[in-house]
């Protein structure tokens, strides 16, 4: 028996691939099982193979892994799409009596399950429900006990009607039972079941529940994928907490109405996708110069251009660390983890409003539609803290005054940091602008006055320095020669390649970094490394190049950029050749 | 808001830098008088412009306000609203701000009737980059870009308004000084989006849209037995181009402000020091 099992679905799109998996993996989850999913989708709205993946163990599970144990296949493209994945034994349930799998060959060694899906759901209610007679007939073979995936249905539909619950059950059932009276076979799997509570959701709903904790109000985007889940996340949520959604006409409005919410006194927040990013940059100098604290959320995707729109990449850190004419600070987290999308949009509205700067959070297209199993306090809403800065009142704004009494929103200071005045602040009224301008915020030319601001601005990231922890995150052999560093969504299926690199004898340390800029010093850990490799979803190595800026001294790489995720066992595969090379170099 | 404010509090310490005799001077005394005849003040009100000669309005009044970037002032605008309904928001910009490269914003700002008064200084002319064709430029004009005028016909603002669901439709001439302040106040007072286009001469580099022009052509609706709540009687003045009015064009009086249709009343600043009380539902959701 497998330590852990992986199931996949797969079809056209417009097949109800996704709420199957979806189903499934709430049905695990709900059981006490961990569980982490993966999505293949095209850029249509139907038809195009689309599949959805699920890895469950009563471990925790942080990557998907070249293996598929039992794979339900609506079309004969399924099963060649996932060939180097099946194996001996691997199960594959499918319709015969559906017009395009009659003539379906199941490769030598496995096992094909032929179950009428369509007649089986038609008899219990309707053919819609032909894949939930799949999920049953799964249930069967990976010894699953089907009351969990009842609970799940229930969740799914119990605002459609008990009738239309009950038919699904029935639906599971009769997929069940099926399999167990027309194949006598024994099967490889057995999933057991724990009392563990476990939630479970992908990056994007992860940075929108950060973001309603964080007390973010206002909200405005424009649909693009893979960012639009955060958008979809808050509507209809962040109302119940005083706040607003608007879907704006395009990105440059998105942006804009975030920026006018935050000089409102908000916590405002966009997210978008690369191409998004490229049509807010002008107004992300704005918010840079004008010192308003902003959250711009990129959920990174193919580029450049159009790119590949459903496909992984992390190709726009470069875009976020220097887009933009002139020179601005501005800080840029990239979480590694999904919990840590929760996390980092806490901490992104705080650094925002403290040091009043624009602030990107950026995860990729693999953390934003994965999901995963948590256990329920790794969001434990007591721990959120939320620090507005240096924010003044009527008290306290005349500490703040030129001698002629107007208020001082660009005041010099030594840490960088100046007041902050809501409309409505009696004194306050000031104005903010994108031309250089004086401690009253007016335009100035003064040659002195510039380098006064420009030095200020640049002081607050000294001062962030100084005062907050850019730590990464470590794990591995803290003793090892090699060092292994990542960031972003990598972080998963490293963890479990350090674990295979062990078996094979081979110890490496891993930085995760979750911080790009202000970011951690690395000099001493990569100093004290015999070989240093950068491991990250671009072609460029657009991280790694930072890292040899900062140590000055080269780094070896391992990118990927074919528009999939790194799994576990690839990974271990090539840091292993990595390291060999350079120990023949 | 104590009632002893004077339309100069809405006056900055910076002198303008706009040409002697711009009829920008006009539109601005007129929105500052606006604004405080209906009981605002610099603390409560957010003023946004965007790029050129209309941007450097903020600098030159005294209020919250932010310059912002070319022809994004309504995104900004409805930013504001929308997190502080409780501050007045006046948004300022030129014909070619709001009818070139925020052409988008405008329709879109018209559709969702944010409550906020939007003031176009329309001078038929890009000032501020040295005299090209602005888009509403006449189709003869000649510029420096148009030797031989754009052939091709002025955006019709107020159509483009009344076509996207517009509340409020205005048009005043900056040399009237006391029409001019007469309308913005009204629209500040409109519950919606009050839009207001103002005819505001550039005298260096447009010599056809002059104020003898203006003054000799404008026929005031209110004097010419115009009911500005009939939707129709709005639309011939509007599709007229013979004529060149001033005045409320169209105001629908049942017009109920998009903060209120989402039902959007708080002040967004105030925030707990921790997760909002409930937070952990959001949590719960995921099982």
């Amino acid at each position: 028996m497998a330590a852990d099992f992986n199931w996949a679905v797969g079809g056209e799109a417009g097949d109800g691939i996704d709420s199957t998996g979806k189903i499934f993996a709430q049905a695990l989850s709900r059981a006490g099982r961990h569980v982490f999913t993966s999505k293949d989708f095209a850029s249509r709205i139907r038809g195009g193979y689309t599949a959805y993946k699920v890895r469950t163990s009563v471990d925790k599970v942080q990557s998907v892994v070249d293996r598929l144990d039992v794979l339900i296949a609506l079309t004969p493209r399924t099963i060649e799409e996932n060939l180097d994945e099946l194996h001996e034994g691997s199960v594959i349930i499918y319709d015969g009596e559906r017009t395009t799998m009659q003539d379906v060959e199941i490769p030598e060694g496995m096992i094909g399950l032929d179950v009428p899906l369509k007649s089986l759901a038609e008899e219990a209610g309707g053919a819609i429900m032909r894949n939930v007679v799949a999920l049953g007939a799964a249930c069967e073979v990976a010894e699953f006990p089907i009351e969990n995936l009842d609970s799940a249905l229930e969740k799914r539909f119990k605002d459609k009607g008990q009738k239309l619950v009950d038919n699904n059950k029935e639906a599971a059932r009769a997929g069940q039972s099926y399999v167990a009276e027309e194949y006598d076979h024994e099967f490889d799997y057995s999933l057991e079941t724990t009392d563990e509570d476990y939630v479970l959701l992908n990056g994007d709903e992860a940075i929108g529940m950060g973001a309603i904790a964080a007390g973010c109000r206002f909200y405005a985007g424009y649909p693009i994928t893979p960012a639009t889940d955060v958008m979809t996340y808050l509507t209809g949520r962040i109302e119940r907490y005083g706040g607003h959604v608007v879907q704006a006409e395009d990105e440059l409005s998105a942006i804009n109405m975030a920026l006018g919410a935050a000089r409102g006194g908000a916590r405002a927040m966009t997210a978008t996708s690369g191409p998004g990013i490229d049509l807010m940059t002008e107004t992300f100098g704005l918010i840079a110069t004008s010192e308003t604290p902003l959250v711009i959320c990129n959920v990174m995707r193919s580029g450049p251009s159009t790119g590949m729109p459903t496909k992984q990449e992390q190709g726009d850190l470069n875009q976020m660390l220097y887009g933009g004419h002139g020179e601005v600070p501005r800080f840029v987290l990239a979480p590694t983890t999904i919990d840590e999308c929760f996390w980092k949009t806490v901490e992104a509205f705080n650094l925002a409003e403290k040091y009043q700067v624009p602030v990107y959070l950026t995860a990729d297209l693999s953390m934003a539609v994965t999901e995963q199993t948590f256990s329920p306090d790794t969001f434990d809403m007591d721990e959120v803290e939320v620090d507005r800065g240096n924010v003044v009142d009527e008290t306290t704004i005349d500490d703040h005054m030129s001698e002629s009494g107007g208020f001082q929103p660009h005041e010099i200071t030594d840490d960088g940091i100046s007041p902050r005045a809501f409309p409505g602040t009696a004194d306050g009224a000031h104005m903010s602008t994108g031309l250089e301008h004086d401690e009253q915020g007016r335009r100035t030319e003064d040659t002195d006055m510039r380098v006064a601001q420009v030095d200020k601005r640049n002081r607050k990231v000294e001062t962030a320095r100084e005062r907050e922890d850019w730590s990464p995150r470590e794990f591995g052999d803290a003793d090892a020669d090699d060092l292994v560093i990542t960031w972003g969504s990598n972080e998963g299926a490293l963890a479990e390649a350090v674990d295979i690199l062990d078996e094979e004898g081979q110890d490496v340390r891993v930085l995760s970094v979750p911080y790009i800029f202000p970011r951690p010093d690395l000099s001493e850990d990569v100093a004290a490394a015999e070989t240093t490799v950068v491991v990250e979803c671009n072609e460029q190595g657009q991280f790694a190049d930072l890292v040899e800026h900062d140590v000055l001294e080269r780094v070896d790489r391992v990118n990927k950029y074919n528009g999939v995720r790194f799994k576990a066992d690839e990974l271990a595969a090539e840091i292993k050749s990595t390291l060999e090379a350079g120990v023949e170099a | 808001m104590s009632s002893d404010i004077r339309f100069t509090d809405f006056k900055s310490d910076k002198q303008p830098t706009w040409c002697p005799g711009c009829g920008d001077f006009g539109t601005m005394n007129g929105m500052m008088k606006a604004l405080a005849e209906t009981g605002n003040d610099p603390d409560n009100t957010f003023v946004v412009a965007g790029i050129g000669c209309s941007g450097k309005i903020g600098t030159y009044m005294h209020s919250y306000a932010l310059h912002g970037v070319h022809g994004r002032a309504l995104p900004v605008g409805t930013g504001v609203k929308m997190a502080r309904p409780d501050i007045e928001v006046m948004v300022a910009g030129g014909d070619g701000d709001g009818y070139s490269i925020g052409a988008g914003h405008f329709v879109h700002a018209v559709r969702r009737n944010v409550d906020m008064t939007y003031v176009v200084m329309d001078n038929r002319i890009y000032g501020l980059t040295k005299g090209q064709a602005s888009p509403t430029s006449r189709e003869d004009f000649e510029t420096s870009t148009s030797p031989e005028g754009p052939k091709q016909p002025p955006v019709n603002p107020h159509a483009l308004a009344l076509a996207s669901g517009a509340t409020f439709i205005a048009q005043s001439f900056s040399s009237d000084a006391l029409r001019h302040q007469e309308i913005i106040q009204e629209a500040i007072e409109h519950d919606g989006f009050g839009f207001v286009n103002v005819y505001s001469p550039c005298v260096t580099f447009n010599d056809v849209d002059t104020y003898d022009y203006f003054r000799d052509s404008l026929v005031d609706l209110k004097e010419a037995d115009h009911d500005p709540t009939d939707r129709e009687a709005a639309k011939d003045v509007i599709l007229d181009n013979e004529k060149e009015h001033q005045g409320v064009i169209y105001k629908d009086e049942s017009s109920v402000p998009y903060h209120e249709q989402h039902g959007v009343d708080e002040d967004m600043s105030v925030l707990p020091d921790g997760a909002p009380e409930g937070a952990t539902d959001l949590v719960r959701e995921f099982y």
